[in-house]
């Protein structure tokens, strides 16, 4: 099934991207190629039967709530583009 | 060509404990062969020869006075530029981090330079390791050793040419699909993918996070095993890590006898260069007669590898990547309104396939989507799961090819990006059951390039890989050849 440039527009939204009209076209034609491909998992038997999750993570790992050391402002600051004091500037949102 | 860059790490060891050789000039040996020829080969995106030198001397010094503790002290390892070293630049081959300097180091790092060993640079990567060939690095592509007109595969093409060409003895990459184990067969290098959840990820910058692992190149096993030991283990900064402890290799039992070594039909399709076939059945027929049995086993659902990757590791990448934005690191379009930012930031400086990946990622993700792609990738996933923890009820290894062809040429995959993941149907199952999985050097096809051979193991049983390994590179010389292009220098050198 083919995905819609309206639907391409809305996936690129989502992620932040500005697509140029021409990534638009590219991107329509490979998403479907990839799309279709990705239909081979509606045919699998066994797959409504099999549970999510991947089961080999330890969700019960706690630990102490101790303080210790961790990076300082400065450092995190140190790559943005802008800071003021310790803070990242940033343009209004609105 | 410096002799010493022709030693593997075992025997540069005792070297350097004797005093035969020091940290200087090694390092030395090996700037100079970069020199040499990383402008015909481009592994590195970041190298600072004197800041090498200086820790190469401060090692000679720390050696003198600590009596030998530390046999890898000062032993320099190539690191691929999606791990961070702190106050080293760190792109992870895009632009979008262009000046970013890491305030610290991955846990991998770290314990390798606690070890003593020294970063000699940051190695080339397919851009946020998405991509099989380093043609999507955003500072140019790396070219394959053995032919410079074919690609060193990917993601971490940088770190297997560097290896492969005598630029560093070992090398660190990550592997979330393959990009360990497949450049290294492209190159003729040993290439290990540790189990998920053996290695640290704290300090990777993230791709897909349920399978991205940490993983080593080096020209045997016998190199990477000291560097998998250093780097393994509980991280309290990597909740995913187990707590089981490193396995030994001290009492490995050289033995075969009674190894049953399993091959899946699934993994020699159709379209399997010829070459790789031959040279897989001569390695089979070598186990065969050191006392190993052949079993054949089933996994039904590996087919549905490349779909079920190319869902769960961009669903996972759309979200690792969301925090790329202008913001906090890397470079910032001039917008007066913070979503034209994010919004120009991104587009600008994203490259083409990792935007691809986005989009799709997002995609299966999205409301209406979500089940169809996302959960029912899942689901498969655990399948091939299922199937790997059957066939390792009767079979201690699987032994596979690691791709359909030996490296392809610059440029094979431009415009077919479907084509391009296709090739990767032989490294993703493990990856997906998050297995341990080794490609070892297992010839050369007839053009000269590379064949690599796959060893995937049970669960935390890297000492499996470790044996085979061992035994096979005891009986073969695969692992010792050289590209034509390094050994070539070397002789015209030791003539004069």
């Amino acid at each position: 099934m083919p995905i819609s440039r309206e639907e391409i527009k809305h996936i690129a939204n989502l992620a932040r991207l500005q697509l140029t009209d021409e990534e638009i076209v590219k991107y329509e034609t490979q998403l479907t190629n990839i799309l279709d491909f990705f239909g081979q998992l509606r045919s699998v038997k066994d797959l409504n039967t099999m549970a999510s999750s991947s089961g080999t993570i330890d969700h019960t790992l706690l630990r102490q709530d101790e303080p210790v050391e961790s990076d300082t402002a400065q450092e995190i600051l140190q790559n943005s583009a802008d800071v003021d004091k310790n803070q990242f500037r940033i343009p209004p949102v609105f | 060509m410096n002799p010493f860059i022709q030693q593997s790490i075992h025997s540069l060891i005792p070297l350097l404990a004797e005093g035969k050789l020091s940290s200087v000039e090694l390092a030395e040996a090996y700037l100079e062969q970069i020199d040499r020829f990383e402008s015909e080969l481009n592994t590195f995106i970041h190298i600072d020869p004197k800041m090498v030198i200086s820790k190469a001397r401060r090692a000679d010094q720390e050696r003198a006075r600590e009596n030998n503790t530390k046999p890898l002290r000062g032993i320099p390892i190539a690191v691929k530029d999606l791990i961070t070293v702190k106050d080293m630049p760190c792109t992870a081959g895009s632009k979008i981090l262009e000046g970013y300097i890491p305030p610290y180091s991955a846990t991998v790092v770290r314990r390798l330079e606690e070890a003593g060993m020294i970063v000699i640079g940051k190695t080339n990567t397919d851009a946020f390791g998405m991509g099989s060939s380093t043609e999507f690095s955003d500072y140019g592509m790396t070219k394959n050793p053995w032919n410079l007109e074919h690609v060193p595969g990917g993601s971490s093409g940088g770190s297997a040419a560097a290896v492969a060409a005598r630029l560093a003895p070992i090398a660190l990459g990550t592997d979330t699909g393959g990009s360990v184990r497949q450049p290294a067969s492209n190159c003729g290098v040993s290439g290990l993918k540790p189990s998920y959840g053996r290695v640290s990820r704290y300090g990777l910058i993230a791709f897909g996070s349920s399978l991205d692992v940490c993983g080593i190149f080096g020209r045997d096993i016998d190199d990477i095993w000291p560097i998998f030991s250093t780097i393994a283990g509980y991280d309290q900064l990597d909740m995913t890590t187990s707590k089981l402890g490193v396995p030994s290799i001290d009492q490995v039992n050289l033995d075969l006898t009674g190894l049953r070594i399993g091959i899946s039909s699934e993994f020699f399709p159709e379209n399997l260069q010829p070459e790789i076939k031959l040279a897989l059945d001569e390695l089979i027929r070598q186990l065969k007669s050191l006392g190993a049995r052949i079993v054949e086993v089933g996994l039904a659902h590996i087919h549905l590898s490349v779909p079920v990757y190319y869902i769960l590791a961009p669903a996972e990448a759309s979200a690792n990547l969301a925090r790329f934005d202008g913001i906090r690191f890397g470079p910032r379009a001039e917008n007066e309104k913070m979503w034209d930012v994010f919004f120009n930031t991104r587009s600008q400086k994203f490259g083409d396939e990792v935007k691809r990946r986005i989009m799709i990622g997002t995609y299966a993700l999205s409301s209406g989507y979500y089940d169809a792609y996302y959960g029912q990738a899942n689901k498969a996933r655990n399948l091939i799961k299922q199937d790997f923890q059957q066939a390792f009820e009767n079979v201690d290894i699987i032994f596979t090819p690691v791709a359909p062809t030996t490296a392809l040429k610059i440029g094979a995959h431009h415009d077919d990006p479907l084509a391009m993941y296709l090739e990767d149907i032989m490294t993703l199952p493990p990856s997906l059951a998050g297995l341990p999985a080794l490609s070892i050097p297992a010839g050369l096809d007839g053009q000269g390039l590379p064949i690599g051979a796959q060893l995937i193991g049970n669960v935390f049983q890297e000492d499996r890989l470790y044996q085979i390994a061992k035994v096979i590179q005891s009986v073969t010389t695969f692992h010792k050849m050289v590209p034509p292009l390094i050994s070539s220098d070397f002789k015209g050198k030791a003539q004069k």
